[in-house]
């Protein structure tokens, strides 16, 4: 080689560099062969990162069945409004008012609970129907006001940003209403278990049925789809894709009922329980298996609904044809108007469950239940790859979002990292997840 | 504010076979004093194309939005085969058979080709669920007729090229079998391939019996395609023409003096150098 070659070859860094992006250049090609969403992709990938990272600095202490478990259940309340979220911004809407929604809804339901079952209607505490009661209360007041907001931006013309802060001030201030502003506590004995903890989950054996059920139905899903394309004589995806992609997630629920069944009852709880019973307390421990949480299991499907909704209702189709190009769903003969109003009632139902579950957790319900969750909820949705332009957004991928946010909580927990701190990385986390995914955006044409 | 006058189903008239298939008597509409449309009478027949020309301004969108439903007329009655037809949205016009073909196109970018086809008249399966391989395979069908070249189904029609989103649009109105067609600018955005393309097209729904409304700015297309041709200027209607009586040197003159063909003077055409 003479001296004027080696100078041409570019140093070997950079070859190594341009190994590394013509690789990364090609992953999107593989995956859209495969038709895989790329952005739900990368955020599997950014959340493993995430994952691993955490488990590594704090030595092994993030993978722990008891973190995943209590990682699952603080995803859920977030979870599950962010899956409503998402139709909001989908339809170029914004809702401000979730947070404070779900502690009036949260505050209604406690009083039902407490005062006006037990004490109003003098039908006394702990009903077996109380619960059902509190919970139907709760479900539709959250439609009535969700739909109200809706008919003031549908039909009042007032934008939902103006609307939707202002129901962020008028809920709130409505809990005051209730008993001066006391804590009620404590709740309905049955109505806690929708907070979860050991009692409120579904168990082993359960935990495996309900796996088994999702993994039968991942597999039906793919046969019937490959059936359905084949008949018409499309192209369906190669074979490799279709056993790994499903492989793969047949594989992701059967590993999470592990996970959720690893984690067992505490010891105290445990040897309690094992007291009331008269159940002899085997050597090292009475080992009873948690099982999947019923707030995981309520944003399961919660998940599985709103997705069927979005992309198999037409009600969901109208709601992306909106936030695409609002004169062109008016002109195609779409009631925009009635849309809007069905969006936020939904958003208003999702409410009224994650304020269940968030009462039901802490046992009460306080003036402060669900202060500033709106920004989780469009934190979540945006992370999750919704777009604020309209018509952008999935709500599995919004779920992962919830997930990653509280990743980050809980590991920066785990490394006692202190409150205001995680505020700070969760704020950056937010802008360069949403810059990124905006480049990419544009990168992509 | 409706155009609407006898419900539609009064029973058809004896002399309904020779009734034209739309005619728009007397329609006015105005925007905040401004006459954008101001006592329009226009017709069509089965198997006709009818020219609508004029300059910017001159109120033949809003006149078609009319009829598309996208606009409500102040006053005046539109007759569909000779009966007043009640048109108060779009989705009114379209159980009339009225299809438009905006010049936006009115494409939501973010859906595929099938969703923006079926846009507000999804196909459902019995449970209600979005039957997207059926709408998938029925845009196939309707594609391959305008445009064999068109793959492209399941990219969002944001990424497709000007003249695919056309085919798009025409398609939803070929699919939905339009009986009355209107046209705003179609082949503005296209190059000449393409333009070619949708004359084809406007040919072959004609010899199919469908009237067709024809929006454009090229005098070309127009003398091309059309039969009649009615110029507008400033809200009215100056003459409706037959193609073979005029020359497109007298179209222009309307369109641009708002004068008949006869009574604009010699000066006046000097001027604008016809």
């Amino acid at each position: 080689m003479t001296g004027a070659e080696a100078q041409l070859q570019p140093p070997a860094y950079q070859r190594v560099l341009g190994a590394i992006r013509e690789f990364l250049r090609r992953i999107p090609v593989a995956l859209r062969r495969a038709e895989i969403d790329t952005r739900l992709f990368g955020m599997l990938v950014a959340l493993a990162i995430i994952w691993v990272g955490f488990n590594v600095v704090s030595d092994g202490g993030f993978l722990t069945a008891r973190n995943l478990w209590n990682l699952s259940v603080q995803s859920a309340s977030i979870g599950i409004m962010a899956t409503g979220m998402v139709l909001v911004i989908v339809s170029r809407n914004i809702d401000l008012s979730v947070g404070s929604l779900l502690g009036f809804l949260g505050y209604t339901m406690a009083m039902v609970q407490i005062e006006w079952i037990p004490r109003a209607l003098g039908l006394g505490f702990d009903q077996p129907y109380t619960w059902l009661v509190a919970l139907v209360v709760g479900l539709v007041l959250g439609a009535t006001l969700g739909a109200i907001t809706g008919l003031i931006i549908g039909y009042g013309g007032v934008p939902s940003f103006i609307v939707t802060l202002g129901g962020l001030l008028v809920f709130r201030g409505l809990i005051f209403s209730y008993a001066q502003g006391q804590t009620m506590a404590p709740l309905d004995g049955i109505f806690r278990l929708l907070g979860g903890g050991p009692e409120g989950s579904l168990g082993e054996t359960l935990s495996w049925a309900v796996g088994v059920v999702i993994a039968v139905a991942i597999v039906i899903n793919a046969v019937r789809s490959r059936r359905r394309k084949r008949h018409y004589g499309f192209q369906v995806r190669p074979m490799w894709a279709e056993i790994a992609l499903n492989g793969f997630a047949i594989a992701a629920v059967l590993g999470a009922v592990w996970v959720a069944n690893a984690y067992s009852w505490p010891e105290a709880l445990a040897a309690q329980f094992a007291e009331e019973r008269g159940i002899p307390i085997p050597p090292g421990g009475l080992i009873i298996p948690t099982g999947i949480a019923y707030p995981v299991l309520i944003l399961l499907a919660v998940t599985i609904v709103m997705t069927y909704v979005a992309t198999r209702r037409r009600f969901g189709r109208n709601v992306y044809a909106m936030g695409g190009n609002p004169e062109a769903a008016r002109l195609g003969g779409i009631n925009t108007r009635k849309t809007i109003v069905t969006i936020f009632a939904v958003m208003g139902v999702l409410c009224a469950i994650s304020a269940a579950v968030q009462t039901a957790r802490l046992n009460a319900a306080v003036t402060g239940l669900g202060g500033q969750n709106e920004l989780d909820v469009i934190s979540a949705a945006v992370i999750g790859g919704t777009s604020f332009a309209g018509g952008i957004g999935s709500i599995p991928g919004a779920v992962l979002g919830a997930v990653v946010m509280q990743s980050l909580r809980s590991g920066m927990l785990l490394l006692n990292v202190d409150s205001p701190t995680q505020d700070i990385i969760v704020g950056f986390v937010l802008v360069i997840a949403v810059g990124l995914d905006a480049y990419l955006r544009r990168r992509a044409g | 504010m409706t155009v609407e006058i006898l419900p539609p189903s009064t029973p058809p008239s004896p002399a309904a076979p020779r009734a034209p298939l739309v005619d728009m008597r007397d329609i006015r509409v105005s925007f905040g004093g401004v006459h954008a449309v101001d006592g329009v009478n226009i017709d069509l027949h089965e198997g006709e194309v009818v020219g609508l020309v004029g300059g910017n301004g001159a109120g033949k969108s809003t006149l078609m939005k009319v009829l598309s439903g996208a606009q409500s007329a102040d006053a005046g009655e539109i007759h569909i085969r000779g009966e007043v037809a009640s048109i108060s949205s779009p989705r009114d016009a379209k159980t009339y058979g009225i299809e438009c073909i905006y010049q936006t196109l009115a494409l939501a970018d973010n859906l595929d080709c099938p969703a923006n086809i079926f846009l507000g008249r999804e196909l459902v399966s019995r449970v209600g669920s979005l039957d997207d391989d059926a709408m998938e395979a029925a845009s196939r069908t309707v594609l391959n007729r305008l445009n064999p070249n068109f793959k492209n189904f399941a990219a969002p029609v944001v990424s497709l090229s000007g003249g695919q989103r056309q085919a798009v649009a025409i398609g939803r109105a070929i699919h939905f079998e339009a009986k009355i067609l209107i046209m705003d600018e179609p082949t503005a955005a296209l190059g000449p391939a393409e333009t070619a393309q949708v004359r084809d097209v406007i040919k072959q729904l004609k010899e199919e019996g469908i009237g067709i409304f024809l929006i454009s700015h090229d005098i070309h297309d127009v003398f091309d395609l059309a039969d009649r041709i009615s110029v507008m200027y400033h809200g009215r209607i100056v003459d409706t023409v037959e193609k073979g009586s005029v020359t497109t040197d007298e179209v222009l003159a309307m369109i641009i003096l708002g004068k008949k063909a006869a009574e604009a003077s010699r000066e006046e055409l000097a001027e604008i150098q016809i």
